[in-house]
């Protein structure tokens, strides 16, 4: 049910991200998600690969700052009102989401990429309300 | 006017008698009361009858901050506390500050000395003084008052920043001279100028500026902008605070008060002495501290000095304007700052070796500090909040040690240049 998500520290100047997704691309690494989050002066970039260790390792090599994270991704249906009523679970069982990220898969379903305060505690709330969680070796094949 | 036309006007062969007579008390007394440098001594196989004149000096072992580390705080001290009226410290690389004691004898020597320099400046009785040099731990606030009030000037103790205030004093109680950093006197003159106030308005005349290096186009500017002449005065709280050595009004390098501060010039790196005249590490000897006396201290600092007569009739020997440093200190803003103080500061927080680089720019006319660090794994987290905390509280820490404010960015990892393995430190943007 946990997904490792590739976290990378890149500052706010022109190529970084080329270089990454270059760097990646010429592994044989694909990319299911991809998001970044900035400031004036730094950014964030988190994604999901295919192969997350040989991401880190790739990464690592070329001397970027990068981790891998602890992430769960949910499947929602791509319907009005179905993120709300995931999140209004989640809040009214006290996790707290640091991050989230979402994409649609098709007019059914979306995915949404969350990094909450707790995760196992995350993983067992989604679980008793029956929401659906995303295997990550399902999630790192899209 | 001269203060002690005595001494400040005597001729070499005087001036060496005095000074050889007081050393050899000098050494004598260190000899007898602090154990590590009698040590150093006895290590060259020295004893204090082997001096016997001034021309001996270089035979004496030398004297660093790193003694006055390790003897932290009171071991340099050759008298009982009882006889200490008073103490000063510098900002130390480790925590530790370097740590100086005054007996009365000596605060009477050090208004004496910084009264000779208000006189070589062409401060008389009659001046408003107002000194906005810190007072406090740092030794310029004090350390000009009492030569100030010795003179028997008006002083204003108003003490560093409050820039409005310091305006306010200047204008409604008619200052007419300023005691300060030679930045923060630029600092004022951009403040008069945002207020509308002229320098037709004020009344100053003289400027004394020190505790940072400073250049003939700083000067020119600072005395355009305030319309005063502007001083140079040069003093370390190790060999005393302000007054080892000023101006005079003729500004042609710092007169040194060398019957009480003994000025040398060694090579930086072989030590050794070096000719009149050339450039190098400059040293100094105290003859008649009775608190903290110190045998050649290396400042440090690089320039040379001028033994010539100087047009305004005193024979003490000239200093040239610092022209640099032999170690990696930096001055900002008055303050000293060392890179390992930096490092250690980041050292604490990651418990690996940081990589950083320190710029410091000059921008208008105060020094900026910006400070670029490495992101490495240690510090990185995939949270924005967490990394905009870890760069407040670098900062924090930063400033909390070093006393002045910091600008920090934080990048990726690989991106501060190095040579030969070494990162680059330092990059000092500052035309001095």
């Amino acid at each position: 049910m946990i997904i490792k998500q590739l976290s990378v520290f890149l500052e706010n100047k022109s190529g970084r991200l080329n270089e990454v997704s270059q760097l990646l691309g010429d592994a044989g690494i694909n990319l299911s998600a991809l998001s970044v989050a900035d400031t004036s002066e730094f950014g964030i970039l988190r994604l999901i690969a295919s192969d997350p260790d040989k991401a880190y390792q790739v990464l690592k090599a070329a001397d970027f700052s990068v981790k891998l994270t602890d992430v769960v991704c949910l499947n929602s249906p791509n319907v009005p009102g179905a993120l709300a009523k995931a999140l209004n679970i989640l809040s009214s069982e006290e996790v707290f989401i640091e991050y989230l990220y979402a994409f649609s898969m098709d007019k059914r379903s979306a995915n949404i990429v969350l990094k909450p305060d707790d995760i196992e505690k995350c993983i067992q709330v989604l679980q008793k309300h029956q929401l659906e969680l995303v295997k990550a070796s399902d999630l790192y094949k899209i | 006017m001269i203060w002690n036309e005595k001494i400040e006007c005597a001729s070499r062969d005087e001036m060496k008698a005095l000074q050889s007579e007081r050393l050899i008390d000098t050494v004598q007394r260190i000899y007898h009361s602090i154990p590590s440098y009698r040590k150093k001594m006895q290590e060259v196989g020295l004893v204090p009858g082997d001096i016997k004149s001034i021309d001996d000096l270089s035979k004496l072992p030398f004297t660093t901050k790193q003694d006055l580390r390790d003897n932290y705080p009171f071991g340099m001290f050759t008298v009982p506390m009882s006889e200490i009226v008073r103490v000063h410290a510098s900002s130390g690389t480790t925590g530790k500050p370097t740590v100086v004691g005054y007996t009365r004898k000596d605060l009477n020597t050090w208004a004496e000395v910084v009264t000779r320099t208000l006189c070589m400046a062409g401060v008389h009785r009659n001046d408003m003084v107002q000194i906005a040099y810190g007072y406090g731990l740092f030794t310029g606030g004090l350390g000009m008052h009492y030569g100030c009030e010795n003179l028997g000037a008006s002083v204003i103790p108003i003490s560093g920043g409050n820039t409005q205030k310091q305006l306010q004093l200047m204008q409604d109680f008619g200052t007419s001279v300023i005691a300060c950093t030679p930045s923060y006197s630029l600092f004022l003159a951009e403040a008069m100028e945002e207020a509308g106030i002229k320098k037709e308005d004020l009344n100053l005349r003289v400027g004394i500026f020190g505790a940072e290096p400073w250049t003939e186009e700083m000067r020119r500017e600072i005395e355009s902008k305030l319309g005063l002449k502007a001083i140079d005065i040069y003093g370390l709280s190790e060999v005393i605070g302000p007054g080892v050595s000023c101006e005079c009004e003729h500004q042609c390098g710092m007169h040194i008060n060398e019957d009480h501060f003994v000025p040398e010039i060694i090579h930086p790196e072989t030590l050794e002495p070096m000719p009149a005249g050339e450039v190098g590490e400059l040293v100094f000897t105290t003859v008649t501290k009775e608190g903290i006396p110190i045998i050649r201290y290396r400042t440090r600092d690089l320039t040379r000095l001028i033994y010539d007569q100087c047009a305004c009739g005193r024979t003490l020997v000239r200093m040239e304007k610092c022209k640099g440093r032999s170690d990696d200190m930096l001055i900002i803003r008055g303050v000293n700052v060392f890179p390992s103080q930096i490092e250690s500061v980041l050292l604490d927080m990651s418990e690996t070796e940081p990589h950083y680089l320190l710029i410091v720019e000059r921008e208008g006319n105060l020094d900026s500090l910006k400070l670029m660090v490495e992101v490495q794994e240690q510090f990185f987290s995939d949270e924005v909040k967490k990394l905009e905390v870890l760069r407040k509280k670098i900062t924090h820490n930063i400033q909390s040690t070093l006393g002045i404010s910091v600008q920090v960015k934080l990048v990726e990892p690989k991106t501060i240049e190095r040579t030969a393995g070494k990162a680059k430190r330092v990059i000092d943007n500052r035309k001095m």
